[in-house]
């Protein structure tokens, strides 16, 4: 699989403050790339170097292995996390406008936006004023407009804000349609419970470094700690005390039906998984055993926190 | 990609539609010749309400010289009649004023007994007429006192009018000045009104982007350049639309009101005109008048003029519109646009200020020619000396730096909207402002 982003070695100075530095992310064909990091950390400058907004100051950027050129607008889908429409213009005018600016035919641009409209069942807004429209509505037809011209690159930056959670599904299902029809994603967000359901890669900005990037699975396995979340009922009361000084453990946190231990425990190099289970099944009735793999936001945490 | 057109004629569109701009463009005409009709009708009313004036003359000299006209009426009081009768009766027949000339001894001192009694102060218009009635008739008592034959003195005197003449041999006259600084104010001004109007509505067009964070929207598909320029244009084409339009409805409303109330609007508001057309009785029909007003209006440079005209308007207003975008560019909002209006505020009205005295004044003087070469003044204040014959090489040089200082401040701008529309929160300061051109 090829890339359709390569961003290399790009930095970017406003004034004495670094924004960018050094970064380089790649983005694979038919992806969906998380593009995480703490507020400030740069996406947003990362972002804009990518939709031609700002020039970097050193470094390039490929799309589909070409140097950006003005040419590439219409190759890219843009929704910024501020982002608004005219609000005394008309929904249709508008979303024609708009399409227009992306380089689109008129009656082209009509025909697809009605499709849209229709799928999304908002076919009756087309000659309200954005004012007219509630928040979550509008973000809808700013959602058709960022990917009405059929774009290889869709950029979102937050983009469920604002939806309740039937829309914010209708959107992710769209997002994930538009991936199966070929469309790469890059994915900016601070919702972590989204990371891990739509992205197939990851990069993390921190302070204006990239600190982290790759498949998120390769990146889980990499920061799994061998570690077992485990319910048991014990034969004998002495069980705990005994694991404990077997293994280096700590209380772990779940529901179960019975009055059972509950404890997590983490298992040197030598120490398989299969090890434990015989150990344990021999000491008494085992309810629960899994192994604990990081969510996208353990990573983040301790990715942030150890730079 | 050039999307220009595309935002042009959203911009002009987006703008044409508005509520407030429609309802603006139709009332205000409406509004302005309802104002003037009104004023008019009410000059025409007071005009034509006749003046009953007594006059008590006790010296004797005047009172046969106070001839009736069609507005006042005067009636002579017997001279037995004492002041305050006179006064009583005057008051009960309800007269507009009582002109009492008491007894004077020398003629010399004739003006500290000349009193005019009224209910209101009276029309300064009606007390220069009297003054200027005595003051002849006692002027002529007096002459012939003196044993001086007035008829001599009338005959002996001189009238001179000083006709001008360029060393090229181009003759003019008070006349032809008079239409010159008319011609150059009309221009100086229209160009100051159209910046200061249309430059705030692109100014505003352009914090609306920001507040309604479209902004970052429309950048990633179209240059900041293009979309500033086309703010630009798109706001011009509107203006020049509505002062079409403003032009027709006006001359059409001014015809429709002169039509219907037979008011004339040509003639109001002067009230020193009674006295001019005095002064000018008979001396020149009215026919005369207009060809000579013809023959100033023609004596002027016109193809210059127009020319120059297009010219220093179009590029003074892009100059001037340039600063504007820029302005709501780096703001949130329009209160925070007080600190960087300054400077642009203060160069136009200098401009119109040395414009309306030091040009009137003094066309080619020293202030006037350096005025009409700096860029922030010189489309005001050279459209105003253009009409006294400015040399052609001054002119374009003017153009020249006006041009490229319009070439840099768009590219300014340009720098200044690139980095400011995607700034929030923030008031930014003239040292962030110089930073962000480094950017």
């Amino acid at each position: 699989m090829s890339n359709l982003l390569e961003v290399h070695g790009v930095s970017k100075n406003f004034g004495n403050f670094t924004a960018l530095n050094n970064v380089s992310i790649t983005v694979p064909k038919g992806s969906i790339f998380g593009l995480l990091g703490p507020n400030g950390a740069g996406k947003t400058t990362l972002i804009r170097i990518i939709n031609q907004i700002t020039m970097p100051d050193k470094g390039h950027v490929l799309l589909d292995g070409e140097p950006l050129k003005n040419h590439h607008i219409r190759d890219i889908g843009y929704l910024p996390e501020e982002r608004g429409l005219y609000k005394s213009m008309k929904v249709g005018e508008q979303a024609l406008y708009l399409a227009q600016l992306k380089g689109m035919q008129k009656s082209e641009a009509k025909k697809r936006l009605k499709m849209w409209f229709e799928r999304l069942e908002i076919g009756d807004w087309w000659n309200k004023k954005i004012q007219e429209l509630s928040k979550g509505m509008a973000q809808k037809i700013q959602f058709v407009v960022t990917v009405l011209h059929e774009p290889k690159l869709l950029i979102f930056d937050e983009p469920f804000s604002g939806f309740d959670p039937i829309n914010a599904n209708l959107i992710k299902d769209e997002i994930l349609r538009l991936r199966d029809e070929g469309a790469t994603v890059i994915f900016s967000t601070h919702r972590m419970e989204s990371v891990e359901e739509l992205c197939d890669h990851i990069a993390l900005i921190h302070k204006s470094n990239k600190v982290l990037d790759g498949n998120l699975m390769d990146i889980k396995r990499q920061y799994k700690s061998n570690t077992f979340e485990i319910g048991i009922k014990p034969n004998n009361s002495n069980l705990e005390q005994e694991i404990t000084n077997k293994f280096s453990v700590t209380p772990a946190e779940f529901r179960t039906l019975g009055n059972d231990l509950k404890l997590n425990i983490k298992l040197s190099e030598q120490e398989s998984a299969n090890d434990l289970l015989a150990y344990l099944s021999s000491q008494g009735q085992i309810s629960h055993f899994v192994e604990v793999i990081p969510s996208a936001s353990d990573i983040f945490i301790q990715t942030v926190k150890n730079n | 990609m050039n999307h220009l057109p595309l935002i042009i004629k959203r911009e002009y569109l987006a703008k044409v539609r508005n509520k407030a701009f429609i309802i603006m463009t139709f009332l205000s005409p409406l509004i302005i010749i309802g104002l003037i009709s009104v004023v008019a009708y009410l000059t025409q009313m007071n005009n034509s309400k006749v003046r009953q004036i007594s006059v008590l003359d006790q010296s004797g000299l005047v009172k046969d010289i106070f001839k009736d006209t069609e507005n006042t009426k005067y009636s002579v009081l017997d001279d037995s009649i004492t002041l305050e009768n006179a006064k009583t009766i005057v008051k009960e027949k309800g007269d507009y004023g009582l002109l009492h000339i008491q007894k004077f001894d020398s003629i010399k001192d004739a003006s500290t007994s000349i009193r005019f009694y009224s209910e209101d102060s009276p029309s300064l218009t009606l007390i220069n007429s009297l003054d200027d009635k005595i003051e002849k008739e006692l002027t002529t008592i007096n002459m012939k006192n003196l044993g001086v034959n007035p008829q001599i003195i009338e005959s002996s005197k001189v009238y001179i009018d000083i006709e001008q003449e360029s060393f090229a041999g181009i003759k003019s006259s008070k006349l032809d000045s008079g239409i010159k600084i008319i011609f150059g104010v009309i221009a100086g001004y229209l160009l100051f009104m159209f910046i200061i109007i249309y430059g705030n509505m692109i100014m505003r067009s352009v914090i609306e982007e920001k507040t309604s964070r479209i902004i970052e929207v429309i950048i990633s598909s179209v240059k900041p350049m293009q979309l500033m320029l086309g703010k630009i244009i798109g706001t011009s084409l509107v203006g020049i639309t509505q002062v079409i339009i403003w032009i027709i409805l006006g001359s059409g409303l001014i015809v429709l009101v002169s039509l219907i109330f037979g008011i004339d609007l040509g003639q109001m508001g002067m009230p020193q005109q009674e006295m001019m057309e005095q002064a000018m009785q008979g001396s020149e029909g009215s026919m005369e008048k207009a060809q000579q007003f013809m023959n100033a209006f023609f004596n002027l440079p016109l193809t210059n003029l127009i020319i120059a005209f297009i010219l220093f308007f179009i590029s003074g207003y892009l100059l001037y519109s340039s600063l504007y975008a820029a302005i709501g560019a780096a703001v949130d909002n329009e209160t925070d646009t007080q600190q960087f209006m300054m400077p642009i505020i203060v160069p136009l009205i200098l401009a119109v200020y040395v414009g309306g005295f030091t040009v009137i004044e003094d066309p080619h003087g020293t202030v006037s020619t350096v005025f009409s070469f700096i860029p922030l003044t010189s489309p005001v204040v050279m459209l105003m000396r253009i009409p006294f014959g400015v040399p052609i090489w001054q002119q374009l040089l003017s153009l020249l730096i006006l041009i490229s200082t319009f070439m840099f401040t768009v590219w300014f701008a340009a720098k200044i909207y690139r980095v400011g529309i995607l700034m929030y929160g923030k008031k930014p300061s003239y040292k962030e402002l110089i930073k962000w051109i480094k950017y």
